[in-house]
């Protein structure tokens, strides 16, 4: 009998930890450029969780299916040379401008598009958003059970999983049926290092768009290997409705952004008296700090 | 219009504070769009619930009272949100930004095909001119939110979809009663009409919950005193001013040594780290052992009568006086100009 059949869904995100003086533009625009491109903190949390399912049920694969641009492939590589199996890239342009809703859809359809999945596992949010609402959503499409703030799988079979939750002041052990969606908190073990083997096996793997760049060579690596072929999804591919995706599929729209300056510390002096201090508390009022 | 509704959560029986302060957010939302405000609880045993949520001016209380429901469960919970929205189509539903608020907040969105926007800091009611497709939207939730890291501030609107869903953490908006005699009607949820047994798919075995404590790590605005506060009764001006921001009550070791503190507010390399939004620093010399519990604090104000502090060098604001004087000022300064 085959184990589990485990979809990762990892992000690969700005690292907005280590925003430094160059992280925004003078118009107060964020600079993508300037930000190392991370693997999402919480998702490695979360593949540490599939790889134990992984090593507790035998026969069990972990496919890491990320959505984004061709350099979120990054992402997958990372996942195959921690233990993933394999990997699923779900890009187009078509999910330009995607809110929570529309990219938990786009998810979806590529879950209903690779199949028979049991457990969907992600991080429980990203940093670049931190909204916590992708994994929810994705459950909610597929009709799936999910158990939120997991901080460790205590116990899986084929059919079910024990897990223990971790709330704002205490823990949860709930017990759910497969399939259903996980997602993991920061709080959960770490995800183990780059496996040597997984690593000198995958070093090459790419997606076909990649492919197409790289040199001749690659072509007879990839026919004699075919796992370093990293599946491409387009929207065409999971028969997903365009009407659904990016901005029109978006309920949310942004309506404006305000940049929050960084400055050096330069302490400014205030007076005490009734206007020095009122200046102050109208000024962390106006740029958010309270109020 | 319709209703603005928020979804209360239970603690021990007794609605959570971030609730009582949506519901008082909620409140003004709905004297703006001059319609009702709608609460709906969710639990066992929810008997004079509502005795709770109408002091905050709660017009209309949905209750849904079963024995399967004294923990939250996404599924059943969901289940009874989403039908309920159905029928009474709210133009607006906030929830706590909790554990709780986190995992049914989406789970519903999804479900109606509305948006969410999660965590917010601030809520308004404003216009929308969409240009492209010559639509204008006079009243819309204007959701704002730190993003990225918290190195933007984002507006964020739902033009055309209902409800415009918000989730906004505890001790970002202030409760406040609006009046003690405030009565409104009671709705009874039919539970079994929503909820199935699928719905309970996910059990839960074992839980434990710890009572609340103070919470300095995920406060927004932390006052901070030292030794410099000079004694106990000085040192509780602090809770004034934290009460007023929104805030907790931290300590440095010194002054949790001298007694006016327990050592569970204490912040620095043997106490908490923390990283609020706004840290005062009130009679605090800023040694280091202190400043690395603190210096990631995106906002400092430091108050001290020593010009030459070591915390002034952290510091993005420096008051130089005697901090009894600058926290009756600073309260005033933020009463007068907070609507």
């Amino acid at each position: 009998m085959s184990g589990l059949k485990i979809i990762l869904l990892a992000k690969q995100v700005p690292d907005t930890r280590n925003v430094g003086k160059d992280a925004m533009k003078a118009d107060g625009t964020v600079n993508r450029a300037a930000l190392p491109a991370i693997f999402n903190p919480e998702d490695l949390n979360a593949l540490e969780q599939a790889l134990r399912i992984k090593d507790q049920v035998p026969g069990s694969t972990v496919t890491v299916l990320t959505m984004g641009p061709g350099r979120a492939a990054e992402v997958i590589r990372e996942g195959l040379y921690r233990g993933a199996d394999d990997g699923i890239l779900l890009t187009d342009r078509a999910f330009a401008g995607s809110d929570t809703l529309a990219t938990s859809y786009a998810i979806s359809k590529a879950i209903e598009k690779i199949g028979s999945v049991d457990v969907i596992i992600a991080g429980r949010q990203a940093i670049d958003g931190d909204t916590a609402q992708v994994g929810p959503q994705v459950a909610e499409k597929l009709h799936l059970p999910q158990i939120t703030y997991t901080e460790e799988i205590l116990e899986v079979t084929k059919t079910k999983l024990k897990i223990r939750r971790r709330l704002e002041r205490g823990i949860e052990i709930v017990e759910g049926k497969i399939p259903c969606v996980i997602t993991v908190n920061a709080s959960a073990p770490e995800c183990r290092p780059r496996h040597a083997k997984q690593t000198m096996k995958f070093k090459h793997a790419k997606t076909i768009t990649e492919l197409q760049s790289a040199n001749e060579d690659y072509l007879t690596l990839f026919e004699n290997k075919p796992y370093l072929k990293i599946q491409e999804l387009s929207v065409k591919d999971v028969e997903a409705d365009v009407q659904w995706l990016g901005l029109s599929g978006s309920p949310t729209k942004v309506k404006s952004i305000e940049n929050v300056i960084l400055e050096a510390k330069d302490a400014r002096q205030v007076e005490n008296t009734n206007n020095g201090i009122e200046e102050m508390i109208k000024e962390l009022m106006e740029n958010h700090t309270i109020g | 219009m319709n209703s603005v509704f928020v979804i209360c959560e239970l603690e021990e029986g007794k609605v959570a504070d971030v609730s009582l302060e949506l519901l008082t957010k909620g409140r003004q939302l709905a004297n703006q769009l001059k319609t009702k405000l709608e609460a709906v609880v969710i639990g066992k045993n929810l008997k004079d619930i509502e005795n709770q949520l109408f002091p905050y001016g709660t017009d209309v209380v949905h209750k849904a009272d079963d024995k399967r429901l004294e923990h939250y469960l996404t599924l059943p919970y969901n289940s009874i949100i989403c039908d309920l929205f159905r029928e009474e189509k709210p133009e607006i539903a906030l929830l706590g930004a909790t554990s709780q608020g986190r995992d049914l907040g989406p789970r519903v969105s999804s479900e109606l095909k509305s948006g969410l926007t999660a965590d917010c800091t601030s809520l308004e009611i404003g216009t929308h001119e969409d240009k492209k497709a010559g639509k204008t939207y006079d009243q819309l939730l204007y959701q704002i939110r730190p993003a990225f890291g918290g190195n933007i501030i984002a507006t964020i609107i739902n033009p055309d979809c209902r409800p415009q869903m918000a989730t906004v953490r505890e001790g970002v908006m202030k409760k406040e009663v609006l009046d003690t005699a405030y009565k409104g009607t009671v709705k009874n949820i039919d539970v079994a009409k929503s909820v199935k047994d699928e719905d309970f798919a996910v059990a839960i075995i074992e839980r434990h919950i710890e009572p609340r404590k103070i919470n300095l790590a995920g406060s927004q605005v932390i006052v901070a005193g030292g030794y410099g506060m000079g004694s106990t009764q000085n040192f509780n001006l602090l809770f004034d001013l934290a009460e007023v921001l929104g805030g907790e009550v931290a300590a440095s070791r010194a002054a949790v040594d001298a007694g006016y503190a327990e050592h569970a507010r204490q912040v620095g390399q043997t106490g908490v780290t923390v990283r609020p939004k706004l840290y005062i620093a009130c009679g605090i010399s800023g040694q280091i052992q202190h400043r690395a519990g603190m210096e990631d604090s995106s906002m400092i104000i430091a108050i001290n009568t020593d010009e030459n502090a070591p915390i002034n060098q952290v510091a993005d604001y420096v008051i130089n006086g005697d901090v009894t004087t600058i926290i009756p000022r600073m309260i005033k300064a933020y009463k007068k100009n907070s609507k």
